[in-house]
């Protein structure tokens, strides 16, 4: 199996906790090596404390077993260095994103600055930008929560992370 | 004494048991968007506590895992901060703590990343980005309730009082830091105590705060003197494997 077609497969395992997404979109599969039968894949968390993580692996490696590779032969390894960024969400990712619901990371606010105005976030539902963020924490670690002020839809926001 | 995974250990406890503290109030948020936070905060900090039991397992010569670091050992072998043990109390006391910690660990990773430890510097790296987002809601909670209502204030002065005594432990330093100061290991704590001052200071004097002038300190943690909170807090999080050893999901 080659690199290629190893990635085409990794591009069916779809992120658990946003199924829209599939790792690849994700940018979270960082390298992909063959060793004559051996395939090793290296991922990296988007936040340390992921609980996704497990369950990516195992989807990975079935995935993999589906396709006629043996399990002994798929090695799955975590790099936290360097660390994730929302700049290697695919551009395709953004746009599923949004479909989705979500609102795509747009540029990062200042966190040093207290109380400063959250960069505007486009409600992805009716796309109006009189948006405001109801928390800066989300329904997971990386999700914001916001709410359109025109349409009153609450909706998640994908932080940007860099 | 295997100085590397002592000093490994000592912030992994930090995360590990203020991670433990915070889940606490899962389900118990004084609102429902800060339930969310707090438990947000907790996951990224046992997360951290993660990757840094994974490389202590690691420097030992032995068998035990990041899980049995976590669960296994007894009250006087965790080598956390007391301030990080202190329980949740109302949400004066929460937030103090956090802030407390997080105006220390937000400074101290951006000097970690420069380590010559390599794994310390990339776990450094990876954590940064999700403290500085705690720290930008911990402040923005001191000052809001700090030069909030008659009632907010009362309490914030109430839980500064009670924690400003155990910040003087989060510069200790010892021959552990020493020596892996030495090897550019370590962080300069000093450093980090005058960056921490002047932050303090900075949100204490928006949020119409005062650091209280009694100047009695307890420290002990790093040493693995501990308040009688982390028994109970061990008891807690250690039950499941101590009441059916080597389970499972």
């Amino acid at each position: 199996m080659t690199e290629n077609e190893i990635l085409e497969i990794l591009e069916t395992v779809n992120d658990p906790e946003i199924p829209v997404l599939t790792i690849v979109d994700l940018g979270i599969v960082r390298k992909i090596s063959v060793d004559n039968e051996k395939i090793e894949i290296t991922i990296t968390p988007t936040y340390t404390g992921c609980p996704a993580m497990l369950v990516i692996e195992k989807d990975i490696k079935d995935a993999l077993i589906q396709k006629g590779v043996k399990e002994e032969n798929i090695k799955i390894a975590t790099s936290i260095s360097p660390a994730w960024t929302t700049d290697w969400l695919s551009e395709n990712g953004r746009k599923k994103l949004e479909e989705y619901g979500i609102a795509p990371p747009v540029n990062e606010v200042d966190k040093s600055l207290l109380f400063a105005e959250p960069t505007p976030v486009p409600c992805p539902i009716c796309k109006s930008k009189n948006t405001k963020m109801v928390s800066q924490f989300g329904s997971t670690s990386c999700k914001a929560h916001y709410q359109c002020k025109d349409c009153l839809e609450p909706f998640d926001y994908f932080k940007c992370l860099k | 004494m295997n100085e590397l995974f002592e000093y490994t250990i000592r912030m992994a406890d930090d995360s590990l048991i203020l991670g433990q503290r915070l889940a606490e109030l899962c389900g118990h948020g004084p609102i429902l968007e800060e339930d969310i936070a707090l438990t947000n905060i907790s996951l990224d900090l046992i997360g951290q506590a993660t990757s840094l039991l994974n490389y202590a397992a690691e420097i030992e010569v032995g068998n035990r895992t990041a899980d049995d670091l976590a669960f296994l050992r007894y009250g006087t072998e965790y080598k956390n901060l007391l301030l990080t043990e202190q329980p949740n109390n109302d949400f004066a006391h929460t937030m103090v703590r956090q802030f407390f910690f997080d105006s220390f660990r937000k400074p101290f990773y951006e000097k970690l990343q420069l380590s010559t430890d390599k794994t310390l510097a990339a776990i450094a790296e990876k954590s940064l980005k999700e403290t500085k987002y705690h720290l930008k809601h911990s402040s923005e909670w001191v000052i809001r309730l700090g030069d909030g209502t008659e009632e907010s204030r009362e309490r914030m002065v109430v839980a500064v009082e009670a924690l400003y005594k155990y910040t003087a432990e989060l510069f200790f330093m010892d021959d552990v830091d020493q020596k892996l100061l030495e090897q550019g290991i370590a962080v300069d704590l000093n450093e980090i105590q005058k960056e921490w001052n002047r932050y303090v200071n900075e949100i204490f004097s928006e949020a119409t705060l005062e650091i209280p002038e009694n100047g009695w300190v307890q420290s002990g943690g790093r040493l693995g003197k501990h308040t009688e909170h982390l028994g109970y807090l061990l008891a807690d999080m250690q039950y499941m494997q101590r009441a059916y050893p080597g389970m499972t999901w």
